[in-house]
């Protein structure tokens, strides 16, 4: 028993580990229990001579002597990998039994499946039925039936085919349950609210677009579920300012709250506001709000610390004024596509002194606008500019200069902005991680080094539709950390701009290539060496882009999309693709006209997490795409 | 035969019974006349004498002093006393056979008349008398002057206009069509008494709402006070004819047709206008009767009634039990009718229920429960329950549930339609009438009125006969 404890306390102490060898069988009477390499992935169990070992399972079965807490641990750091915890299961059946008991979360193909599974894992917490299209009652009679006590999350948000008496039944018999996700139930009606209002420790709940669920149903939620701390209530057109009052009213735990596209008045904000920890408020589209009855909200939170009024199509500077003077601790602030950003609105940001992010997408901004808010804010981390109109040089140039610390900016579409505003942003916001600047066209080469120089902290980079060449792409190449690179339709990269990428950025995860046709196979052949944590890669119309790339692009195993829509692929890439990425979720080969039926066999036989294929839409192929999704 | 011996009219229904008594008398004493005989002068002195003090009890009662009214029926008395003593002359005449026949039947005539006159003044005494005793509008309170004016000056009318059709009689001859024409106002006005006023609801529909609202300053206006039996009488209006009592002047003027053709001119049809509209009429207002209430003039913080209706529905709301009980939930109770009609019309649409087992009609009523008490849920109805799952059958089980509603009253109508053909069955010979009655019934199903209904149709085939 020494023993296992001091294995246990080996595994504690390793941070992670490749390959942990388990030598049980070592003739020596003090073996090493434990020995680290990090040479491969899979938890490697030598065995003496595995014909000894079957023939002797039925006496004594040497895995018996690691008790279950370490297998747990040795499980605990295999969660990343699903294949792994499959493969630790097919050792042996104590293996297997651990396994079972040990996994908190399922995530079933079909809900067919569903009674063995549970049968399989008696102690499941999380549920998620978004991969089942359909789930009927009685599947979640067995979930309630199997998952008595262990059952804290399902997610049904995808799932179709069940009415209130199977919900009724999982909300009797798993009485921990803390998270339930209905979204898009549309056929569900008050009779299911009312089921879930049965859930007494409910904390989390989403109800996206169930749209027949009225002020009843809500009513029996907020009265059943106190302890709700998260509450979507989504396109749920159903409900009004009596239910959403009556939540306020009865729900006092509540930290998160969305509203959005709810037909909700003002008439409920007051209550709403009065929520004691409410810190996330989502009022997205509810043009039932205006002006006037904003003003007259007197009710003040202080807690409020997200608020995103974007779309509030009747909400001009002057209620949303007198709603941020009600909200002095906001950290977010959203109002994409708002009124015009003009002076009177940005110093009304002025008394925010913890605001943290600002979200303006799709506003008109001025130039008055944007130096007001600079002068206005104390320090802003995110700035969102994305498809507004009105942003200039001059406007950017100022706010930069006052906002150093800002992390992420987004000025995608700001058509107007020039080198001068990257000299600006590169100067000033050297700890900038996260920078969008699609479709900025007028940046030249210049802007790019100036990127590459001083941003070395970017991780994410969007240049997509931008003049960018193979320099300013071996400047950006000088972005270590960057793991998100879009490059789509640049025409003027090639596979040289691409090596670079490849040496300087090894953490590179997602590359978007889209349409920029100057990349050939060498190019993506570079990335695929060099950047191994890829894991999403977009190909699409890169007519250039053969099987080589993808024979390359199989040794990145960490790979789950690929879209190579357009190019000139066959089955034979594909297959090696298949083989080599296991974890591939999504594939897009419309357009291939090379692939054929093996390839799509192949993929079927290999690509077993495969989840969203498009395909052009042949009849042979839809055939295969459905047996591909069984 | 004695008028004296009669009992003070309290009710219609008595007082018509007596009427015809008297009338029935009145008959015998005609016969008895006819063997009398006596001299012409001295009669007609008696009856100038009478007519005479009539009028003055007319003037009396139009003051509506009781005493006054008293005085003319000693008068009264006291002419019936001198008749009496006619007859008699007569008898004692007739034993020494010293009269000649046309003399004879001169007497016979004055006797008839004056007797006529008699009858004539005793119902418009009575007539007058009435509402002071029945009505609530009487007792030192000009405040129902117009009805009173009304009631007043029709009476008056009417006894000048049935004393010259008596002259009209005198100088003709009198025939036994007139008497019965007479007899057969009064049972006509018998049995109307018990008619139902089925628009009486729209009557009553004002409720003291309005009143609460207005601050008129202590003292601008005239406070006045009914008491309970006034504000409680069923009626307002009282022909002076026949004394029979309305809730409404329009149903007196209908009535006070069969009374002769100058009541069927359209000015006497017409709606009587407010008249001196030039000179400022004092506000009046009312107070309740009950010691204590908010209403009544005795209490600090006094809110006084707008009008007689409003004295009438509140004192019947909030100081009389509540004696209209719904049929539908069987537990709403009201003082008023109207009141009941009202809560019939939402009653069964309480569609917000909360698990408590309270329903509301208005949802945001619910809400306000709920978010009041601890625990207490909205509770959803079985049918929606049930109909979850599909949302197209879920609104079309909606749809039926409503044409379930509509369903039930029709078929409610249905059965008190059948009770209603038996009836009809019964006086089928009735043709014409019958259609009025059916009219008069369905209208009284619609209002929940099955009761007086039947009574109507009963009265109407009694009046026929």
């Amino acid at each position: 028993m020494a023993k296992s404890r001091d294995l246990c306390r080996r595994i504690d102490r390793s941070d992670g580990f490749a390959t942990l060898t388990l030598d049980l069988f070592s003739g020596s009477p003090n073996p090493n229990p434990c020995s680290y390499s990090r040479s491969a992935k899979r938890v490697r169990v030598s065995c003496a001579s595995p014909a000894a070992s079957a023939a002797e399972e039925n006496r004594s079965n040497p895995f018996d002597s690691l008790s279950e807490e370490i297998l747990f641990l040795i499980l605990d750091r295999l969660e990343s990998d699903p294949l792994d915890k499959k493969s630790f299961s097919l050792v042996c059946r104590s293996f297997y039994a651990a396994e079972s008991r040990h996994r908190r979360a399922l995530t079933p193909l079909r809900s067919g499946l569903l009674p063995a599974a549970l049968a399989r894992y008696p102690s499941v917490s999380r549920l998620d039925l978004s991969l089942c299209p359909s789930v009927t009652d009685s599947a979640l009679a067995s979930v309630g039936g199997a998952l008595r006590s262990s059952l804290r999350s399902i997610d049904l948000s995808r799932s179709r085919g069940f009415s209130y008496a199977g919900i009724e039944i999982v909300a009797v018999n798993c009485a921990a349950l803390v998270e339930i996700n209905l979204s898009n139930a549309t056929d569900l009606s008050d009779a299911a609210a009312a089921a879930i209002g049965r859930v007494r420790n409910l904390e989390k709940l989403w109800l996206a677009r169930c749209k027949m669920v009225t002020d009843m149903g809500i009513g029996c939620i907020a009265v059943g579920c106190q302890k709700l701390r998260l509450l979507c209530l989504k396109w749920c057109l159903g409900i009004s300012d009596l239910g959403v009052g009556l939540v306020a009213v009865k729900c006092k735990q509540l930290r998160s709250l969305d509203l959005s596209f709810v037909p909700i008045t003002e008439k409920c904000l007051p209550a709403v506001l009065q929520l004691p920890h409410l810190e996330d408020l989502a009022l997205v589209g509810c043009l039932s709000i205006d002006d006037e009855g904003l003003m007259s909200v007197k009710q003040e939170s202080k807690s409020l610390q997200v608020l995103d009024m974007s779309n509030c199509q009747h909400v001009n500077h002057a209620g949303f004024s007198s709603l941020l003077s009600k909200t002095p601790g906001l950290h977010e602030i959203s109002l994409a596509y708002y009124c015009k950003v003009t002076h009177s609105l940005a110093s009304s940001l002025q008394k925010l002194y913890n605001l943290q992010s600002i979200k303006l997408d799709g506003c008109e901004v001025t130039t008055s606008g944007l130096k007001t808010m600079a002068n206005s804010c104390r320090s802003l981390g995110e700035l969102s500019l994305s498809k507004c109109s009105g942003v200039t040089d001059e406007g950017l140039s100022f706010f930069v200069t006052k906002h150093k610390g800002l992390v992420k900016l987004d000025v995608t579409c700001c058509r107007n902005i020039t080198d001068l505003s990257l000299a600006s942003i590169t100067s000033s916001c050297t700890s900038l991680t996260n920078l969008s600047m699609e479709s900025c066209i007028l940046v030249s080469r210049e802007g790019f080094r100036l990127i590459g120089q001083r941003c070395h902290l970017l991780e994410e980079l969007d240049l997509t539709d931008n003049d960018l060449d193979d320099a300013g792409l071996r400047a950006i190449s000088g972005c270590r950390n960057l793991s998100v690179l879009k490059i789509g339709i640049c025409l003027k990269i090639s596979d040289e701009g691409l090596i670079h990428v490849a040496k300087g950025c090894p953490n590179l995860q997602e590359l978007d290539l889209y349409r920029s046709v100057g990349i050939t196979d060498i190019g993506v052949m570079a990335i695929a060496r060099g950047c191994p944590l890829l894991q999403i890669i977009n190909l699409s119309y890169c007519t250039e882009v053969t099987d080589y790339s993808l024979r390359s692009l199989s040794k990145c195993s960490n790979l789950n999309t690929l879209e190579i829509r357009g190019c000139q692929v066959s089955s034979s890439g594909l297959a090696a693709v298949a083989a080599g990425c296991r974890k591939l979720t999504k594939l897009d080969i419309k357009k291939c006209y090379f692939v054929d039926d093996a390839g799509m066999l192949l993929l079927a036989r290999f690509s077993q997490n495969l989840r969203q294929v498009e395909l052009e839409p042949s009849e042979v192929w839809k055939q295969q795409s459905q047996e591909m999704h069984v | 035969m004695d008028p004296k011996q009669m009992p003070t009219f309290e009710a219609c229904s008595s007082m018509s019974s007596q009427s015809r008594n008297l009338n029935q008398n009145q008959r015998a004493t005609e016969f008895d006349a006819r063997e009398t005989e006596q001299s012409l002068p001295k009669f007609s002195s008696h009856l100038d004498n009478s007519f005479h003090q009539s009028n003055q009890a007319q003037q009396v009662a139009m003051n509506w002093d009781p005493r006054a009214v008293l005085n003319s029926l000693d008068i009264l008395g006291q002419k019936i006393h001198q008749i009496q003593d006619i007859v008699r002359s007569t008898l004692s005449n007739e034993r020494q056979l010293s009269i000649q026949p046309n003399e004879f039947a001169a007497q016979q005539q004055l006797i008839n008349t004056d007797l006529t006159c008699t009858i004539i003044e005793l119902i418009s005494t009575a007539g007058a008398l009435l509402p002071l005793i029945k009505n609530a509008l009487a007792s030192g309170i000009n405040s129902p002057g117009q009805i009173g004016g009304v009631a007043n000056s029709a009476s008056d009318l009417d006894l000048v206009d049935v004393l010259r059709q008596n002259d009209n009689l005198l100088s003709d001859g009198t025939k036994d069509s007139e008497y019965e024409e007479l007899i057969k106002g009064l049972s006509d006005w018998d049995d109307e008494g018990m008619k139902p006023i089925s628009t009486e609801d729209i009557d009553v529909k004002d409720n003291e709402d309005g009143v609460s609202g207005e601050n008129l300053p202590l003292g601008s206006y005239e406070v006045l006070q009914l008491e309970k039996e006034e504000i409680l009488a069923p009626h307002t209006h009282f022909c002076a004819i026949c004394g029979k009592g309305f809730k409404r002047d329009a149903n007196l003027r209908m009535h006070m047709r069969g009374h002769g053709d100058e009541y069927k001119s359209p000015s006497a049809l017409a709606k009587p206008s407010k008249e001196g509209s030039s000179e400022p009429v004092p506000i009046k207002r009312y107070s309740c009767p009950f010691i204590g209430c908010k209403r009544n003039k005795e209490h600090k913080n006094f809110q006084p009634l707008k009008t007689i209706l409003c004295v009438k529905n509140h004192y019947k709301r909030s100081h009389c039990d509540k004696s209209y009980t719904c049929r539908r939930c069987n537990s709403k109770k009201f003082s008023v009718m109207a009141d009941l009609k009202t809560h019939e019309k939402h009653c069964g649409s309480n569609k917000w229920l909360c698990s408590c087992g309270t329903t509301f009609s208005r949802k945001d009523k619910l809400f306000g429960h709920i978010a009041l008490f601890q625990g207490h849920t909205p509770a959803l109805s079985m049918d929606e329950v049930k109909s979850q799952g599909m949302s197209v059958q879920g609104q079309s089980d909606e749809v039926m549930a409503k044409e379930e509603d509509i369903d039930y009253l029709i078929s409610g109508n249905v059965i008190e339609d059948t009770n209603f053909s038996g009836l009809k069955g019964a006086d089928d010979d009735l043709g014409y009438f019958s259609s009025m009655n059916f009219d008069s019934f369905t209208f009284g199903g619609i209002d929940g009125l099955q009761q007086p209904s039947f009574d109507t149709s009963e009265s109407l085939f009694s009046f026929h006969k």
